[in-house]
């Protein structure tokens, strides 16, 4: 038997600014060829782990270690963070920031650079690595040139250049549409059968990564590994959903019918799954008993944007005769790739950028004469990273910053700040400094920010990403909250989850056009859409049609007008 | 403007010598136009300077607005120095012809005019050639080059790294500053300097914040892929010199020698043609 690449045995680690350790009695080896997946809620220690083993602990992260960690039989304290990175390649979660340098071939050579290999080795090594992950015709490409997907290969390249024995992905769908998140599974899967190296994926992401099959789910909760299980042992026990881990959308759904789910069912897939006439007839009559999807009553048009063009001045034209409506009151996605307009057409009914050609109306007025000032205070605009507004120290002033600028009274800004740290749940951190906040919780002082400007609608860029299940869950029970308190809501966004669990309609752009208007149960179930804005179809209807089920689409619909009782209740 | 690399690829000698070459032909020619005042080489170098500035393929309009700017510089230069040292030629070549009287001291002299005009020949003679540098070196190169001239590669690859993020910075600030205006920050000039500084600060601090975000996520990225590991390292971009090159720098070399031996002869900076 081979040694293994990675071995952890009774490991702990406690990091130099922390009361408590991170890791507690790790027990895990990883070998040659093996396909490995680490899930957990955040904090669960499993990116702690992940530095553990590609060296940054001990090497850039300073603390104390317990028990023993060996890379390749020799106790990583003993070597140091070049040699590990010979074994252990990492590709980091942010493609974007990780792209060193000016062009896709310079980034790829930058570990032979730094080996100081020359030419012509050098040249000869980038281009074989660019064809392994079939970037070779964009060697010449800077980075802004490039989709999302394309930084993830060169990426990849990148570590793959030094032949190494492991290759960790630090949540490798964080940043990816749906169908460039499942490119880039079968990409995993195509390199780990061709050259054989040890795969480690970590990620919470479940049942997109398991589109291509894995050796074992390593799960941690806590800092401990909780269970190391093949997938299909894993996903027949209670132990995911226990742990704030989603299950497969289609176990869900079995389990709903309350068909038991064994091993021996194949469930780490929905092409796999096998399922008894029995248990499909189970399947069937749970769908019948369920009510019919209720169609919500008209409500009155709050934004209706009709026939908008905009080209940016380099000539790219974004929006081609763009028709978007917003009811009052309404939770609606817009949907699309990277570059298809749907954050362009935000900037324009927000102010930013001023369109060649339509009309915008906003509660049966004409919007073209507002300034982005007034715009702001019927519509407010939340950025993706919530780093990227914060500019007080204290929570109070962040909050209270547009109103002081509207030169509001000071009595006035008091009682409506304190009113929305109320409503936002910040009020016990009503004197907090913003650094003390978590992700999540500077998320919500970045929406506190513009809802005490007290707008009718708010624009949320991606309010989701990088966010793990439960974090996820939190932001848009939140966002689900306000709409219910009559605020309209509209997310920009590529994560389907969210669309199809909380958006009642989803608007999908594609190369600046709207290509369709429709409930998300409907999108997700309409594979030419699906095709044209690079989503995937969700496993449901797989699951709808695999049990007999003559309507996927309003099986898809059913269920979730279930999950979202089963949420209420 | 993209960065401070305006590369404009376009086949030509000038765009075939590499970095590393055109580094220190920039440095020498600006040494040589820089040191001496003699009227001859300056001449002869800014000719050669128009010369190489054709042979490079680059037009007049791709660096219109940097010429513009320099242009707008160099009048600045000559107006100011007339009007606080007006008799700067007369103490510099010891012989006064005036020419006519603008009152006061302000009596315009042969000798004033002609160090204008050796003023003027130096932008000329070194203007050409930092467009030259500026349009026909890849920025990728130009990291390798340093290093090759002997600055440590760790300084030199930072330089590389500014010009990789300058784009995404640039991209960022201009995001933030969008939403900051919709919560009703003030960027227009109507505003006075203390209103206007507390604007910039709303959108400086964000970015500041999320620009340190990106650095620890890219020097994470860097040491994992070895950087820093060995003294040197190699150059994916660099290109090995070619008898082109070679020809170039010694050239160069020559018109440094040229103007310190002028120098040497002339007994000074100054070339003067009124005493002779």
């Amino acid at each position: 038997m081979d040694e293994p690449i990675i071995a952890f045995h009774d490991f702990g680690f406690q990091y130099n600014a922390q009361a408590e350790p991170t890791l507690h009695h790790i027990d895990l080896e990883i070998r040659k060829g093996e396909k490995v997946l680490i899930v957990g809620p955040s904090g669960c220690g499993k990116s702690t782990l992940a530095h553990c083993m590609n060296g940054l602990i001990p090497f850039s992260y300073r603390g104390e270690s317990t028990g023993s960690v060996t890379v390749r039989g020799k106790e990583t304290k003993a070597l140091n963070l070049f040699e590990i990175s010979r074994t252990v390649g990492t590709v980091l979660q942010d493609s974007d920031g990780q792209f060193i340098g000016l062009t896709v071939a310079e980034d790829i050579a930058f570990a032979l650079e730094n080996n100081c290999v020359r030419d012509p080795e050098l040249h000869a090594r980038v281009d074989k690595a660019a064809q392994a992950v079939g970037i070779e015709s964009h060697l010449r490409h800077a980075p802004g040139e490039l989709s999302g997907g394309q930084k993830q290969r060169v990426a990849l390249a990148g570590v793959m250049v030094d032949d190494v024995d492991l290759l960790l992905f630090d949540e490798p769908l964080a940043n990816l549409d749906p169908a460039t998140g499942k490119s880039a599974m079968e990409l995993i899967d195509e390199i780990h059968t061709r050259t054989g190296a040890a795969i480690v994926i970590i990620e919470h992401r479940l049942e997109d990564v398991l589109h291509r099959d894995v050796d074992r789910i390593v799960l941690m909760c806590a800092g401990r590994i909780l269970a190391d299980l093949p997938p299909d042992a894993l996903l027949s026990s209670d132990l995911l959903r226990d742990n704030g881990i989603r299950e497969p959308l289609y176990l869900t759904a079995l389990r709903y019918a309350g068909v038991t789910v064994t091993p021996e069912m194949l469930p780490h897939s929905i092409r796999t799954v096998r399922l008894t006439e029995k248990e499909k007839g189970m399947v069937q009559s749970w769908f019948h008993s369920m009510p019919p999807h209720a169609v919500e009553e008209t409500r009155p048009l709050l934004l209706d944007a009709q026939h908008v063009t905009f080209s940016y001045a380099n000539g790219h034209r974004a929006l081609e005769d763009v028709s978007v409506y917003v009811r009052k009151g309404e939770l609606i996605a817009i949907v699309g790739t990277n570059g298809a307009g749907k954050s362009t057409f935000s900037k324009v009914v927000c102010g930013f950028e001023k369109e060649q050609e339509g009309r915008i109306e906003f509660t049966g007025c004409d919007w073209g004469t507002l300034s982005l000032k007034e715009r702001a205070d019927h519509v407010g605009y939340v950025m993706q990273n919530p780093n990227q507004m914060l500019s007080k120290p204290m929570i109070f002033d962040e909050v209270a910053l547009g109103l002081r600028t509207r030169g509001v009274a000071e009595e006035e800004i008091k009682t409506r700040v304190e009113d929305t740290l109320r409503v936002c749940g910040l009020w016990p951190f009503r004197k907090w400094p913003v650094s003390a906040l978590s992700y999540g919780q500077k998320k919500r002082v970045t929406i506190a920010s513009i809802l005490v400007l007290e707008p009718e609608m708010i624009i949320l860029d991606e309010p989701t990403a990088g966010q793990d299940y439960r974090h996820y869950t939190e932001i848009m029970e939140f966002l689900r909250k306000l709409n219910r308190d009559g605020i309209t809501v509209v997310m920009i966004t590529h994560d389907m989850h969210l669309m199809l669990e909380y958006a009642e309609r989803s608007v999908v752009f594609s190369d600046g056009h709207v290509i369709a208007n429709d409930t998300s149960a409907g999108v997700l179930t309409d594979p030419d859409v699906i095709a044209r804005a690079n989503l995937k179809e969700t496993s449901l209807y797989d699951l709808a049609l695999a049990c007999g089920i003559a309507e996927p689409r309003e099986f898809v619909q059913r269920f979730i007008d279930h999950e979202r009782e089963v949420a209420r209740a | 403007m993209r960065n401070i690399f305006n590369y404009i690829d376009r086949p030509s000698p000038i765009h075939r010598l590499t970095g590393a070459t055109k580094l220190v032909c920039l440095l020498l020619w600006s040494f040589a136009a820089m040191s001496t005042y003699d009227t001859r080489l300056l001449v002869f170098l800014t000719l050669l300077s128009f010369v190489l500035f054709y042979v490079s393929k680059i037009r007049v309009r791709d660096v219109s607005f940097l010429l513009s700017f320099m242009a707008v510089f160099m009048v600045l230069n000559n107006v100011l120095i007339f009007v606080f040292a007006p008799q700067h030629g007369v103490t510099l070549y010891g012989t006064s012809h005036p020419i006519f009287s603008l009152g006061g001291n302000y009596v315009v002299t042969k000798e004033q005019l002609f160090y204008h005009l050796n003023l003027v020949l130096k932008y000329f003679a070194t203007i050409p050639i930092v467009l030259l540098f500026v349009c026909t070196t890849n920025p990728s190169e130009f990291a390798a080059s340093l290093n090759r001239i002997g600055v440590k590669y760790t300084i030199a690859y930072s330089v590389s790294l500014a010009l990789r993020y300058i784009p995404d910075i640039q991209k960022e600030y201009h995001e933030i500053s969008q939403a900051q205006q919709a919560r009703g920050i003030e960027m227009s000039r109507k505003q006075n300097l203390i209103k206007r500084l507390k604007s910039a600060s709303a959108i400086l601090i964000p970015l500041i914040l999320s620009s340190m975000d990106r650095i620890e996520v890219i020097s994470n990225a860097m040491e994992l892929r070895g950087f820093g590991k060995e003294k040197k390292r190699t150059w994916y971009m660099e290109r090995p010199f070619a008898p082109a090159d070679f020809v170039a720098m010694a050239l160069c070399a020559l018109f440094l020698a040229a103007s310190i031996a002028l120098n040497i002869a002339n007994g000074g900076r100054f070339w003067n043609p009124f005493v002779s």
